[in-house]
């Protein structure tokens, strides 16, 4: 198989940034990234550098300034939107999201494109809904409503409902956060398990810089409006690390992957 | 995951209701009526006076079928609001609909003497019903246009309540130049009432309620998915722009029909759907909509029922015991619950 096979989500000389009126921000350019299958990537970088707003770009939320991305060597935006649901989920932080549901009618909802206009599950949807909320531990919560469930409890029902919505590419913005360190690496061993077993593309946004390097099979530095793609360990000896903090108060030390502070 | 049959109990509770105080609203008021004579006259039978002939077909049963439509197209807008608009508080009155729609007959009502058009002003006339939906159109085309440039919840909410203070700017200016006569008429349909509704007139009503019924229950799958935003809904496959149109449309069609009928109903809208979600514990659309078409129709005929106080030879305006009802119904749901969910 070639590499070009492999790839199913990737951008080119893609700019990111938002619209006032005629005015255009833009944040991040010139991404050129491409995401293989059975491969686990993590996007880091300061706040407010970009990475959410790349990743809603990615996810065809938002309309790129410049460039295009691609899906199944496909434009975005092209894709008819039930045929796009199949293909690509997310998992986002800050939405309304309706509190009563319980979280069985969370995850029964990933299965909206497979449905009818009546929304009936069939016995396959209730395999992957139930599959889902066994891969995310949340069979003892299945029957418990969104409101009484703890802050990791509710971001596992958010990824489970991605997972029953059975798609090739999961994009997640800030899974971990407000999470504590065992359940932070509990979501990213998650997530890098089922990219690995099901063959499928993740991407996750992620202020756990030390964690991630661990963990992630490839990584994506925003920093400076620029976007660099490439592994833990030839991202550590590119040296990108040593400047995306102002060097002269937070270092890297390359031997222990950890930051310190000067 | 299949609520189907999970809920049936409630929904023949809601049912039962439904039929009871049907027969109770028709047989009450100022005559009263034995439920035998009722259904005998219901059934065709001519043996029976009259008069009550003429009370329960001509004048108890539109009233109550009136009441029927009022209260279940009220609370569907109501639930579709709140989840369009992913706001616990929204419903068509409280978005300023019902407040277009006023506005557009007070402008017909007060405005039309100035025009010299009082000839053509008849309560429950095509005119009353066109301004009203004119009306509620256009204060919706507004929310829809703010809707797309500002995407916070709240201010859509206080671009409701301008609407309903502007409303009641205009009216008092148009008040301040209209004669006595016609004021008193604009005041009197304010006050709402399910009475005076020909068999007609209620043809008129019922095709404006089953078109934005049907469109209600056309788009409930989005509904569904929009529960979880607007970012999830898009993608799950939603056309946000064509799901919100419609969503849009029947609330309008709803609100405004309804509102030039029987004049601003408050409370029926924004209460009844919290009363369904606490009983039934559902959020799925498909148990919802039916269900608040249900409950709406309960909670106004049995409003209705209060408003013609039995044997007392006077009516009391139907928006008044809606609020004396629905107001402290959300005020106990807010206290029993802290938070209102959507």
């Amino acid at each position: 198989m070639s590499d070009l096979q492999n790839i199913s989500l990737s951008s080119s000389q893609l700019s990111v940034g938002y619209k006032n009126g005629k005015e255009k921000t833009i944040i991040v350019e010139n991404v050129n990234l491409s995401l293989k299958k059975g491969t686990f990537t993590t996007m880091v970088g300061i706040n407010g550098s970009g990475k959410s707003t790349l990743l809603r770009t990615l996810a065809g939320l938002q309309n790129p300034m410049f460039g295009e991305v691609l899906l199944q060597n496909l434009p975005i935006e092209t894709l008819d939107p039930e045929k796009k649901a199949k293909q690509l989920s997310v998992v986002l932080t800050g939405q309304y999201i309706s509190k009563n549901l319980t979280v069985l009618e969370l995850v029964a909802l990933g299965r909206q494109p497979y449905t009818n206009w009546l929304g009936k599950l069939s016995e396959k949807d209730k395999v992957h809904i139930l599959n889902a909320i066994a891969a995310t531990e949340l069979e003892a919560f299945k029957n418990t409503a969104c409101h009484a469930l703890s802050d990791g409890q509710f971001q596992r029902a958010l990824i489970a409902r991605a997972l029953a919505q059975n798609t090739e590419v999961i994009l997640l913005d800030e899974p971990t956060t407000h999470l504590d360190l065992h359940h932070k690496a509990s979501i990213f061993s998650l997530l890098k398990t089922i990219a690995h077993e099901q063959q499928k593309i993740i991407l996750s946004t992620s202020h756990d810089i030390e964690l991630v390097l661990e963990i992630s099979d490839e990584m994506l530095v925003i920093n400076n409006g620029k976007a660099t793609q490439d592994t833990p360990k030839n991202l550590i000896e590119s040296g990108v690390f040593e400047h995306l903090f102002p060097a002269n108060i937070i270092g890297f030390n390359k031997e222990n992957q950890r930051f310190f502070i000067r | 995951m299949n609520n189907t049959g999970k809920h049936s109990i409630q929904f023949v509770i809601l049912g039962t209701l439904l039929i009871l105080l049907f027969l109770v609203n028709i047989a009450l008021g100022s005559v009263l009526i034995p439920i035998k004579a009722i259904i005998q006259i219901i059934l065709g039978d001519d043996t029976v006076k009259k008069a009550w002939e003429y009370i329960i077909l001509d004048y108890r049963i539109p009233k109550a079928l009136a009441a029927i439509m009022t209260g279940s197209g009220l609370a569907v807008a109501g639930l579709m609001m709140q989840t369009l608009f992913k706001n616990p508080l929204a419903g068509p009155f409280v978005l300023g609909i019902s407040s277009g729609a006023s506005l557009g007959v007070a402008f017909f009502i007060l405005g039309g003497s100035a025009l010299g058009l009082s000839a053509f002003v008849a309560p429950n006339g095509w005119g009353t019903i066109l301004a009203a939906s004119l009306g509620s159109f256009a204060v919706l085309s507004i929310v829809l246009l703010v809707a797309s440039r500002v995407r916070d919840a709240m201010a859509l909410l206080i671009i409701g309540l301008m609407f309903g203070s502007l409303t009641a700017a205009v009216v008092s200016i148009l008040a301040y130049f209209s004669p006595a006569e016609e004021l008193q008429r604009y005041m009197f349909w304010s006050f709402g009432s399910l009475g005076d509704i020909s068999w007609e007139a209620l043809g008129i009503l019922s095709l404006c309620y089953f078109i934005g019924i049907i469109l209600a229950f056309s788009v409930t799958k989005s509904l569904n998915s929009l529960l979880l935003g607007d970012h999830y809904a898009q993608t799950l496959g939603v056309s946000l722009q064509k799901s919100r149109f419609i969503i849009l449309i029947a609330t309008s069609i709803l609100a405004g029909s309804l509102t030039a009928f029987v004049g601003p109903i408050a409370f029926v809208g924004l209460a009844v759907p919290h009363l369904i979600r606490q009983w039934f514990t559902a959020s799925n659309h498909w148990t919802l909509m039916p269900a608040c078409v249900l409950g709406g129709a309960v909670l106004m005929l049995f409003c209705d029922t209060l408003a013609q106080m039995p044997l007392f030879q006077f009516t009391l305006p139907i928006n008044a015991i809606t609020s004396i009802i629905g107001a402290p119904i959300v005020i106990w749901l807010l206290i029993r619950k802290k938070k209102l969910l959507f």
